[in-house]
């Protein structure tokens, strides 16, 4: 069975089993999307992980669809899936509109959610519920604001005033303090 | 050139080879021929830079071969690739603890104008945040232009005042360099 046939009955049984919460089933570039509702995002994912065997979460990516036209929201979060065993590709997509940011974290079924989504949250503003660290990665700790949204400037650099340190973060993120909610 | 020559036409008082000379002159000819370069590599340049360190272009023939890795044993940091905005504060608390009379030299279009990171997370210049003796262009630049970067310091070093390093006579330093 070719990959393309073994995406496609993935993709029917994701279909059959969650019904109209699953928007659309796209293909594009010779890969499956599953398009789904943010509400049954994480049950489809789990059910990618444990019962199609999707074992490596390649990516999570935010998108900004401003200027995308048409668009069903403003913002998207997409899950870069990989399945070694049988050499399979996935994808889920799920639209997120601007009034409510919250996702349910993937990183409960993958660890490389982990720092993916916190890229996601420092670029774009997905707020993932249940993240145990959910701060900013690449950006400074004194950065406000989404930079890779389209209204942000592109030259819209902020001074850092001090070194942080990593000690910090490191004891945070080791069962500290409650991730998430203080991060900026 | 400069002091060597200074040296050689002083007036010597007896045969035992005594010259004389001005102290400041003596201070100046030491610290522009041993310059002690602190490295802050962050990208490509850096790689040039060994080059340029290496036996091939051998910058010791400039006094300048003695690359600490110690802010506090050196006297000229050279600032060699991409610096953003998170890298910004540490640079600066570097940059406070090299030793005075401290040189920069800016090493490379990003360092120098933010090169072609046209964008939110590089600073467009160091020198927004230190000031900078010498800059050198290029991406990355060749390894003859950071021995030329040298060079320009150590008469920069001739030029400017031995004992006093103040905005003021900085700005004199920099019309004569331009008159030349």
């Amino acid at each position: 069975m070719s990959d393309k046939k073994r995406a496609q009955k993935i993709a029917d049984a994701i279909q059959s089993k969650f019904g109209d919460a699953v928007l659309e089933i796209e293909v594009a570039y010779d890969e499956f999307v599953a398009v789904v509702d943010k509400a049954i995002v994480h049950d489809v994912l789990a059910d990618l992980r444990w019962t199609h065997h999707f074992d490596l979460l390649l990516d999570v990516v935010g998108v900004d669809c401003m200027e995308l036209e048409p668009f069903r929201e403003r913002f998207e979060v997409e899950y870069i899936l990989y399945a070694m065993k049988s050499d399979t590709r996935f994808r889920v997509r799920t639209p997120v509109p601007e009034t409510d940011l919250d996702v349910p974290t993937a990183s409960d079924l993958w660890q490389s959610a982990n720092w993916g989504e916190r890229e996601a949250y420092e670029m774009i503003g997905i707020n993932f519920v249940g993240h145990p660290c959910l701060k900013r990665l690449l950006t400074h700790h004194e950065f406000v604001g989404h930079p890779l949204r389209k209204d942000y400037p592109v030259m819209g650099g902020q001074w850092c005033s001090s070194t942080s340190e990593m000690k910090e973060e490191l004891e945070e993120s080791q069962g500290g303090a409650p991730g998430g909610s203080s991060a900026g | 050139m400069g002091v060597d020559a200074d040296f050689l036409d002083a007036p010597t008082k007896n045969e035992t080879g005594l010259i004389t000379t001005r102290i400041e002159e003596v201070i100046k000819w030491g610290r522009k021929n041993s310059l002690w370069p602190l490295p802050f590599g962050t990208a490509c340049c850096a790689i040039e830079f060994m080059g340029t360190v290496s036996s091939n272009f051998d910058i010791s023939r400039f006094g300048a071969e003695l690359v600490r890795f110690s802010p506090r044993q050196s006297d000229m940091i050279l600032v060699a690739g991409t610096i953003n905005y998170k890298l910004a504060p540490v640079l600066k608390r570097i940059y406070d603890q090299v030793c005075e009379p401290k040189f920069v030299i800016s090493m490379g279009a990003c360092a120098c104008s933010g090169g072609f990171y046209d964008n939110y997370a590089t600073v467009q210049g160091i020198n927004q945040f230190i000031p900078v003796d010498v800059f050198i262009p290029g991406c990355p630049p060749r390894p003859e232009a950071v021995l030329d970067a040298v060079m320009k310091l150590q008469e920069r070093i001739d030029l400017e005042p031995a004992t006093t390093r103040d905005v003021v006579r900085r700005h004199e330093v920099d019309t004569k360099l331009t008159d030349q």
